[in-house]
């Protein structure tokens, strides 16, 4: 019996804070348009989240293109045939892996730096003072950021994207020896473009969801250094969750 | 409780009494459950949201630690409520700011970010901050906390000349017996959530009450006790631990 009560109280409590996430984007996709007027603090927001992120998503790019291309010529190679290689890893990372590792690796750089900016700002009476000061912060500091992390994570799978098949193509050309000619011809052949379309739907629905998260967590931080550091914790955890559990969702929406 | 227009009022009390909670009620940040307040002729516990703003920027606020806005120096900290509330020309705005950062001092500072300033000027910028919007009511939250002699009479002379020259209504929440009763003009102690003495500070310090007496002489014991509620101090340590 107690073990069903606290079952019971564990599924109420998820979806109270289901709920309550759900609101808080509400409330800030009704103050959307007045926030899109200034614009100049989105556009820091995007060279917060996107062009600072650049780095390390280009280099993980690199790095799981070069497996693709590896792994996919040693498994094609059994079958002969290998010049399938680029319409392999082409798919493999503009529908999936770019979306998602995209996703991880952001809500490892970006979402951390959001939530624990925001904890911090709740921490130091910064967003009181807004609020004192007749500015809503949900306006002023949340949108902006939330925006900016939407914009930029379409962005960063695309590169995240087009440096994979580099890296794909880097190894299964240059070294393996793949043919050059059927290793692209192949790939324009294979990719359509409503695998293309896929990838940017995933890649939009995982911005939407991890900047989210990270601001609601932030925002929602308990004002001390172990409330700061657990709300950066938990948008890593449940943005990781959120992204693996949506991405078959929408893999299975798409089929 | 009335708060007289134009006078500094100081809200004293030991810690946990309800000062800072009376602060956020007036303020709007919390609603009262019961009772009525009122600031300026509205209800807060009935006002809506935009009519908070609208009343809020009638008043200014000094935070415990400043709370500026780390990402921007300290001119634009005292600018951004210009920026965000007016349509006033650049060179209008720099005009006040420098006039306000003046007026505390700390014109030459305005360069600098908040993470280059000590917890006093920190205090001051927040302070021209507060009063770059010209507000009617200015609110003090614990002024003095955390400050060496020499910051601590700055905000007092501060305190007092503000309100003065501006005409402002000054609120000040604190606990320092000695900076309140030479700024303010009326006093509020609180105890246990309850008005327990008002009056000046003079007459506070011959107020016949055992409270009253303990918080103004700094006593370690009397009302409000020394010991947090325990158990017997013998029982307890003679009592049989849990690994015996």
């Amino acid at each position: 019996m107690k073990v069903l009560k606290e079952l019971w109280e564990s599924l109420t409590d998820s979806l109270e804070e289901l709920g309550s996430v759900v609101r808080f984007l509400l409330r800030m996709i009704v103050l959307i348009p007045a926030s899109v007027l200034r614009f100049e603090l989105i556009a820091a927001q995007i060279w917060n989240a996107g062009a600072l992120s650049l780095v390390i998503i280009m280099l993980s790019g690199l790095f799981v293109g070069m497996v693709l291309g590896l792994q996919g010529f040693q498994l094609l190679q059994r079958f002969g045939s290998e010049e399938a290689l680029g319409v392999a890893a082409a798919i493999g990372l503009v529908k999936e892996l770019g979306p998602v590792v995209t996703a991880l690796l952001f809500a490892g750089r970006a979402g951390t730096a959001l939530a624990s900016e925001l904890g911090l700002m709740r921490a130091t009476d910064q967003l009181s003072a807004m609020e004192m000061m007749a500015v809503d912060p949900i306006k002023h500091v949340v949108v902006p950021r939330f925006l900016g992390g939407v914009i930029a994570m379409p962005l960063l799978a695309a590169i995240f994207s087009v440096i994979g098949i580099y890296g794909a193509q880097l190894i299964g050309v240059q070294i393996m020896g793949v043919d050059s000619g059927s290793f692209w011809s192949q790939m324009r052949a294979g990719v359509s473009l409503s695998d293309i379309d896929e990838g940017i739907v995933k890649s939009a629905i995982f911005g939407v969801a991890c900047s989210l998260i990270a601001v609601y967590e932030g925002y929602y931080a308990t004002p001390t250094a172990a409330g700061v550091g657990r709300a950066t914790t938990r948008t890593v955890v449940t943005s990781a969750v959120v992204v693996l559990f949506l991405d078959y969702l929408l893999t299975a929406a798409f089929l | 409780m009335a708060i007289p227009r134009g006078r500094v009022t100081a809200i004293m009390g030991p810690s946990g009494t309800g000062k800072t909670t009376l602060l956020r009620l007036i303020t709007g940040q919390l609603r009262a459950d019961s009772g009525t307040i009122e600031v300026a002729g509205q209800n807060m516990r009935t006002i809506r949201r935009n009519g908070l703003y609208e009343l809020r920027r009638r008043m200014g606020m000094l935070f415990q630690n400043g709370a500026l806005l780390t990402d921007l120096s300290v001119f634009e900290n005292v600018a951004f409520p210009l920026r965000e509330h007016t349509d006033l020309p650049d060179r209008l705005i720099r005009q006040l700011v420098l006039t306000k950062l003046q007026a505390v001092g700390l014109r030459g500072a305005a360069d600098l970010m908040p993470s280059e300033l000590s917890g006093g000027m920190s205090r001051r910028v927040a302070l021209a901050r507060a009063i770059v919007m010209d507000p009617e009511i200015l609110i003090y939250d614990e002024p003095f906390v955390g400050l060496d002699p020499i910051s601590m009479g700055v905000i007092v002379r501060l305190i007092r000349r503000l309100n003065d020259t501006l005409g402002l209504t000054s609120i000040v929440v604190s606990h320092d017996v000695e900076e309140i009763s030479t700024v303010a003009d009326k006093v509020f102690l609180l105890s246990g959530g309850k008005v327990v003495a008002k009056g000046t500070p003079q007459e506070l310090r011959s107020y016949p009450s055992e409270i009253v007496r303990q918080f103004v002489g700094g006593l370690a014991d009397g009302p409000v006790p020394f010991h947090y509620p325990a158990p017997d101090y013998f029982g307890e340590l003679l009592a049989p631990g849990d690994d015996s």
